[in-house]
């Protein structure tokens, strides 16, 4: 899915496009209907682009609308050419480059989560071990058996990253991540942007 | 007023109230139930192509020579298939299509079903949006928003996948309302903004080198954005050059006229394209056959992009002044601009016109004729000179007799010149040159092909014999495929793999075996009558003109090198055509 292109912009742009990549969230609200999780990404692949992290789901039923987020890495044209390419989707509504945003209001970062859920099997000192460190995580136990234990962590994903690396030596046997949901800080919102009569 | 009716009538219903006077089509089990519903009404009329493919071009044609949508229609499994060609075509040149095809009923869609395929997964990619109806009672809504989705802001080809059973079922019909309803995701813009526009208009005032660099974006725009261009050329004094898509936009009779620019574009309009201070791009899209190699491409001009897709603006050369919005709409604020202003051009630019004579004497067009054997260039010129003063549009194949015809017929008016830009599909011509008939059944419709070409969708010389269209084939026939043998002569040492067609069928036989006729011409001094008799034939013929063989297309701009980096016929020696490109260009296309 993150295989890079560096053809991307053109037959004739010779040059090395790995300097000066930047990480963006991009936050997408589009129509849920059959098909429009295809044509997101197929315009990723279809392109060229990277995809480091997607999350999608449901988000207002009463208006049949979705919420992708997506993790992506490019130059900033590249960035600003997937969101152009993004919004001229027809049931795309809006695109916000959640990254950029956070930037113009003087933050870091967007607001940005990943949950995961990781099992680790063991006995003895290791459990106790995995156990104290889930605490420290904030992470809670959600089923254990004497024999293991799954629990749920939700964070910033270097968090979620790490965690799952404390747990490798400690019995870790599975691990499932959501992606990242994301959203701007402050009172704003997309909607406001959005036209009035959705 | 809404009424109940059949799904398949329903198609019938929304074309007509969509402005839909000819489909292009060809039957088969997924849509019987529509063609039963053509063969029991009268308003529109259906071409019946011979391969699918033939009816996408066709319906292409048919929208580049009326500015409206073409509308097509196909089975489902291999009849969507045969339409993928066309469809990305179409996606590539901008062109409005509404494609129609039947698929499975509901019930068996995901069991690999006699003629099933994944018609919206398959054309996901290649249309600007797709639609699979699973009821009735959406399929009205959805085919008007299909021609909404197909005609406004940048065009496009779409899809509506439509089940057997939704055609045989019956629902509820309702017109498309007469107010324009807002699309509730897809509003492009329109106008321009202002502030940019005005920032555009000074910098073009204070140029001392502009040039207009046009695309087929104005074509796209209608009549009256060509209708200004022309104003702001002609009050501005600025130098006006096109993309192969944009011709006919700007009349090559104009004072203004360049020629084409890019890859066989003319010495002046890129040697303009060069030096100039200021670059007006107007519906164009920096294409790679246009810009040449990249960080050499015009080096020191401020640069303003007017397109109506954003996804356009910086995608490939970063502008100092994007506008987005539709062409007529950006031209018009700024003429009005430029005269409430009341601004003149630099008169530094008087010293920029006589720096451009000085490369049109170049005369880069020029090639050495001869009385023995026809020169492709020669015999185009012949064929410009028969049709001048006509009603004519002109289709083209793809390859080096493509590249002629855009230097050397000329063109006064938009939406007279279709041809394969984006996409260089071979096999377009002949069946764009039937649909440009359709729609304009009283013009002179040319298609120039190459012998290898116009193989690819022969079969449609049947089309145009059953409905009484009458495509003139003018057929550069030199027995290879040029423009490869070309390039395998630039990049490849001479070795002509695969480029020559043995075995090329008689093509006078061919036209006289379809009920076509076929006229033969080996001499310059046979072309004239030949071309007249080709002229005054009323059906469809098949101009077997025998040029020249090893010709190359000149001049060009070879891979990877920059726009004052031409290869100029008199200089291309074999030498300098076998090394013209450099290690790092031979990676291009």
């Amino acid at each position: 899915m993150n295989a890079k292109n560096v053809d991307a912009l053109s037959a004739y742009f010779l040059e090395d496009l790995e300097n000066n990549q930047e990480t963006h969230t991009l936050s997408i609200v589009v129509d849920n209907e059959p098909g429009v999780l295809a044509r997101v990404i197929g315009l990723f692949s279809g392109r060229g682009y990277n995809i480091d992290a997607l999350s999608v789901s449901e988000t207002e039923q009463r208006h049949h609308l979705s919420r992708i987020t997506i993790i992506t890495t490019g130059t900033p044209q590249i960035i600003e050419q997937i969101r152009h390419q993004l919004d001229r989707l027809v049931p795309v509504h809006k695109v916000t480059d959640l990254t950029v945003e956070a930037r113009r209001k003087g933050h870091e970062k967007p607001l940005e989560r990943e949950l995961a859920l990781v099992k680790v099997r063991g006995q003895g000192e290791n459990r106790l071990e995995a156990l104290r460190l889930a605490e420290a995580f904030k992470a809670t136990v959600i089923d254990a058996t004497t024999e293991h234990f799954v629990f749920e962590l939700t964070g910033r994903t270097n968090k979620v990253t790490q965690f799952i690396e404390i747990m490798r030596p400690l019995g870790l046997i599975e691990v499932a991540r959501t992606g990242v949901v994301a959203l701007c800080r402050g009172s704003a919102s997309m909607r406001d942007e959005m036209a009035a009569d959705i | 007023m809404k009424r109940e009716m059949t799904g398949a009538e329903m198609v019938l219903e929304a074309l007509k109230d969509n402005g839909a006077k000819h489909v292009f089509g060809y039957p088969g089990g997924a849509v019987l139930p529509i063609y039963d519903a053509i063969c029991q009404q009268e308003e529109i009329e259906h071409i019946l192509v011979r391969h699918e493919q033939g009816a996408g071009h066709a319906a292409e044609g048919y929208a580049r020579s009326t500015g409206k949508p073409g509308v097509a229609l196909a089975t489902s499994g291999p009849g969507a298939t045969n339409m993928v060609t066309a469809l990305t075509d179409a996606l590539l040149d901008s062109i409005p299509l509404v494609c129609i095809t039947g698929q499975v009923p509901s019930n068996l869609i995901g069991t690999d079903a006699f003629q099933e395929c994944d018609t919206v997964g398959i054309t996901r990619p290649c249309t600007k949006h797709n639609w699979l109806v699973k009821d009735v009672d959406d399929l009205a809504a959805v085919l008007h928003e299909a021609f909404y989705v197909a005609t406004s802001g940048r065009p496009g080809p779409v899809v509506v996948d439509i089940p057997k059973d939704v055609q045989f079922a019956t629902g509820t019909y309702t017109p498309p309302s007469p107010q324009k309803t807002q699309h509730q995701s897809y509003r492009p813009a329109q106008k321009g903004d202002i502030t940019a526009i005005r920032a555009a208009v000074e910098l073009l005032a204070r140029a001392e080198r502009p040039v207009l660099y046009t695309g087929g974006g104005v074509v796209n725009s209608g009549r009256e954005a060509s209708q200004l261009l022309r104003e702001l050329a002609e009050l501005t004094g600025a130098p006006v050059t096109s993309t192969l898509m944009g011709l006919g936009a700007y009349p090559a009779s104009g004072k203004n006229w360049l020629g084409m620019l890019g890859m066989h574009g003319t010495y002046e309009a890129n040697m303009v394209m060069h030096d100039c201070d200021v670059m007006i791009n107007i519906g164009a899209r920096f294409d790679d056959r246009i810009t040449g190699r990249l960080d050499a491409f015009s080096p020191n001009s401020k640069k303003v992009h007017i397109d109506i897709d954003p996804s356009s603006i910086n995608k490939i050369v970063q502008v100092d002044i994007p506008i987005v919005g539709d062409v007529a709409h950006v031209l018009e604020d700024m003429l009005r601009l430029w005269r409430c202003e009341n601004m003149q051009p630099n008169p530094k630019t008087k010293e920029w016109h006589r720096q451009i004579d000085k490369w049109r004497a170049r005369d880069c067009l020029a090639y050495r004729n001869s009385d023995e054997v026809i020169m492709p260039q020669y015999a185009l010129q012949r064929l410009a000179a028969a049709v001048k003063g006509k009603d004519y549009y002109i289709s083209t194949e793809v390859g080096q007799h493509q590249m002629w015809a855009a230097q050397f017929l000329p063109f006064e008016e938009p939406n007279r010149w279709l041809t394969s830009g984006g996409f260089g599909t071979m096999g377009y011509g002949l069946p764009a040159c039937n649909g440009a008939q359709v729609a304009n059944p009283d013009a002179l419709c040319i298609n120039v092909a190459g012998d290898a070409s116009i193989l690819m969708n022969i079969q449609e010389m049947s089309t145009a014999v059953q409905h009484g269209l009458s495509p003139k084939n003018f057929i550069l026939n030199n027995s290879y495929m040029g423009m490869v043998r070309q390039w395998q002569q630039l990049l490849h040492g001479n070795r002509l793999s695969h480029s020559y067609t043995d075995s090329l069928p008689d093509f006078v036989k061919l036209a006289e075996a379809y009920g076509a006729k076929g006229i033969r011409v080996t001499k310059p001094d046979q072309l004239d009558d030949a071309i007249a008799e080709m002229i005054e034939t009323p059906g469809p013929v098949l101009f077997d003109c025998c040029v020249a063989q090893l010709a190359n297309c000149f001049p060009m701009i070879p891979s990877g090198k920059a726009h004052n980096d031409m290869l100029l016929p008199d200089e291309a020696t074999d030498e300098a055509v076998a090394n013209a490109i450099d290690e790092k260009g031979k990676f291009l296309v």
